[in-house]
Formats: C-alpha cells, sequence, structure tokens
C-alpha cells in the first residue's frame, strides 16, 4: 500500500519541503504540496529510473560533514594559488584514475564532489576501463590518486555497495 | 532602509563578513578566469565563486531576512542546492567539450587515452594569450 | 550603527561582484576559443545572480529572490546548451 502511493518517498519529501520554502508554511500549502508531490512521484514511476538504494547511512552523514571542510581548504589552497601570480605557479596537469565504483548513481555523486572541489574536475569517465580523467590544479602537492580512492570512492562504495 | 537599523549589532557584523567573504571569493574566482594560463586551468576558477562564494551570499541573506521578520526565512537554501547540484555537471559537460576538440583537432600534449597514473605535465594545448 | 555597517559592506560587495561580471565579459569577449567564452559566460550568470541577491538585501525586499532564482536556472540551462552544441554542431571546422 505504502510501496504503490509513494514510490519514491525521498523524492516526495524533498518536493514538498521545496513547496513550503517557496510558498510559506499553512495547512492550505501543506496540502497542496503533498498533492502535488504525490502526483509528480507517480509521474516519475512511470519513468522507471533506476532506483539507488542507500545501505550505510552513517558512510552518508561522515561524507557530509567532511565535504564542507575539504571545498574550504581547497578554497582556500586555490584563491592562495590565484593570487600568488607567475612567481608562485604549480604544475597542473591529467590524473587518470582507475576506479573500482561500478554504481552509476555512485558515479554520478563522485562526478559532482570532485567537480564541486575547486582544484579538481572531472574531464572524462571510460566505462569500458573503468577509468576516469582528472584534470589537478596542483600536481605536486598530493598523491591524488591514493587521495580520490580512499576519500571519496571507500565511502560512495560503502554507500551504493 | 529603516529596517535596517533594527538589526542587532552582531547580526549586522555576520552578514557583512559573509557577504564580503561571499564576493571576495566569487571576484578571486574571475580573476582566475582572467589569469590561469590554459583552458583546463581555468574550469577550476569558476568553482570558487559556485561554492563558498555564492554560500556566504545566501546564507547573510537567510540570516538578514530571518532576523528582520524573526521567523526562518530558508528559502535561499534552493538557490544554494540548486548551484551546487548544477554547476559541476555544467562544468563537466563544458571539459570533455573541450577535450573532445582539442582532440579531434589533433592536439598536442593532451594525456595518453588508457594509461594510468599522472598523465602529463606540460603545458596545455588550448594556450589563451 | 548596524545600517552604517550593513550599507557600507553591501555597497562594497556590489562593487567586487560587478569587477567579478566585467572581468567575465572581458573573457566573454576576447576569450581565444569558445570553451573560454561559454566558461565565461556561466561565470557571469553566477555574478549577476549574486549581485541580485545582495541588492534585494539592500533593499530589504523578497521579491529579488525569485529573479535570482530564475537566473540560476536560465544559466544552467544555457551553460549545458552551449556545452552540447561545442560537442556536436562544430565538429567539422
Amino acid at each position: 500500500m505504502m510501496r504503490s502511493v509513494l514510490p519514491y518517498p525521498l523524492l516526495a519529501l524533498s518536493l514538498l519541503v521545496m513547496w513550503i520554502l517557496l510558498n510559506g508554511l499553512s495547512v492550505g500549502q501543506l496540502l497542496l504540496g503533498g498533492v502535488v508531490a504525490v502526483a509528480a512521484s507517480a509521474v516519475m514511476a512511470q519513468l522507471k529510473p533506476a532506483k539507488p538504494r542507500l545501505r550505510n547511512w552513517r558512510a552518508v552523514m561522515r561524507l557530509a560533514l567532511i565535504l564542507p571542510v575539504d571545498i574550504f581548504r581547497s578554497n582556500m589552497a586555490v584563491s592562495r594559488q590565484i593570487l600568488a601570480g607567475t612567481g608562485g605557479r604549480k604544475i597542473s596537469g591529467f590524473v587518470a584514475i582507475p576506479l573500482a565504483l561500478r554504481d552509476r548513481t555512485g558515479l554520478a555523486i563522485l562526478a559532482c564532489i570532485i567537480t564541486s572541489t575547486p582544484g579538481t574536475a572531472w574531464v572524462e569517465y571510460d566505462s569500458n576501463r573503468n577509468t576516469l580523467l582528472l584534470h589537478v590544479l596542483d600536481l605536486g602537492s598530493e598523491d591524488w590518486i591514493k587521495l580520490i580512492k580512499t576519500r571519496y570512492e571507500q565511502p560512495l562504495m560503502e554507500i551504493f555497495g | 532602509m529603516t529596517d535596517m537599523a533594527d538589526l542587532p549589532i552582531w547580526a549586522a557584523l555576520l552578514v557583512a563578513f559573509l557577504v564580503l567573504l561571499g564576493a571576495v571569493l566569487t571576484l578571486i574566482g574571475a580573476v582566475g578566469l582572467l589569469r590561469l594560463r590554459s583552458f583546463y586551468e581555468r574550469v577550476h576558477a569558476p568553482t570558487l565563486g559556485t561554492t563558498f562564494g555564492a554560500g556566504g551570499i545566501l546564507v547573510a541573506s537567510m540570516i538578514f531576512f530571518s532576523m528582520l521578520e524573526t521567523r526562518p526565512v530558508l528559502h535561499e537554501v534552493l538557490i544554494s542546492v540548486f548551484i551546487t547540484v548544477t554547476t559541476p555537471v555544467t562544468l563537466m559537460l563544458l571539459a570533455r567539450a573541450a577535450l573532445y576538440r582539442d582532440r579531434a583537432e589533433g592536439a598536442e600534449c593532451l594525456p595518453v587515452r588508457h594509461e594510468v597514473g599522472p598523465a602529463n605535465a606540460g603545458p596545455d594545448p588550448s594556450q589563451g594569450d | 550603527m548596524s545600517a552604517a555597517i550593513l550599507l557600507w559592506s553591501l555597497t562594497i560587495a556590489q562593487i567586487l561582484l560587478a569587477v567579478a561580471m566585467a572581468i567575465a565579459a572581458f573573457r566573454m569577449i576576447f576569450g581565444p576559443r569558445a570553451q573560454d567564452r561559454v566558461l565565461a559566460l556561466d561565470a557571469f550568470y553566477v555574478a549577476g545572480m549574486l549581485i541580485l541577491v545582495v541588492l534585494g538585501i539592500r533593499t530589504g525586499s523578497t521579491l529579488y529572490f525569485e529573479v535570482a532564482l530564475i537566473i540560476a536556472l536560465l544559466g544552467c540551462v544555457s551553460t549545458i546548451a552551449l556545452a552540447k552544441f561545442l560537442m556536436r554542431g562544430e565538429i567539422i571546422e
């Protein structure tokens, strides 16, 4: 019963929250937003997207705590590098990384994490060989393959299996 | 203008700090767009503005309106969620398009397709100025 | 006092963001290749959206929020469309 009315509970909940944020909280808006959320998730069920399953909520929380800190640190590093001028130039270049993660949703989230962190950008993913091509602004400072694999790929594999 | 004086001074300082932080980070990102040498380096610059640059200004706006209206005004969260989800997608598509174009033109110094590890550290082909 | 702090910081922020927009516009006009121009357009959109949010704080009206939301939406969609065009439209140059 629950499954047939609300096939995607997270999607319906986030639609309802978005509706309330846009229109203000009142009983009428809550009802209207609820109707919209249920209708939209019914439409979504017709499209039959692959359903990602979150296995490990603790890993989700850990990743959500790590990310803002990492983004802040790389913000500082990249702005220092931009302001340093030609004297403090670092070497930038491409890095190819072999991935063990195969889940499509996990890969999409990894792409978003890597690109939204300043200093690293996702350039290309080769699905046959499962390798990822990154562009890194400061190539010298760290072992990027190890960093990406332990810091982001490992938790994502725990989450999506 | 009359509303602004109602704000307690700590909130005003906090809002001012966050707005200035966001604006400075966005400006540094734009300067990076100007100063970095190749296209692949320049891809990194706008993410400064879209992560903490936009974040700072949007949080400042949230604090300001919540203090003024004495109830939580949170709809700026929508913009920040939207920006954090869409910017990586656009930048990724753009980087792929640039790589595709460079490969189609047979530019040198591009990474070899199937090699694992640090590919090449030389200057990039699409050198600007 | 708090009004003065806010007015000054908001004015400075608006100037900084306007300079950021000008730099992005420079890259958009003189960018050596098409991908540079599209990247600059994306940065231009984000800076413009932030200017509107700051303007909203300054005037104390939530009306600008909707404008900023729509600009963020359009900026994303147009950049994706242009990136797609770079991949598909100009293969034979």
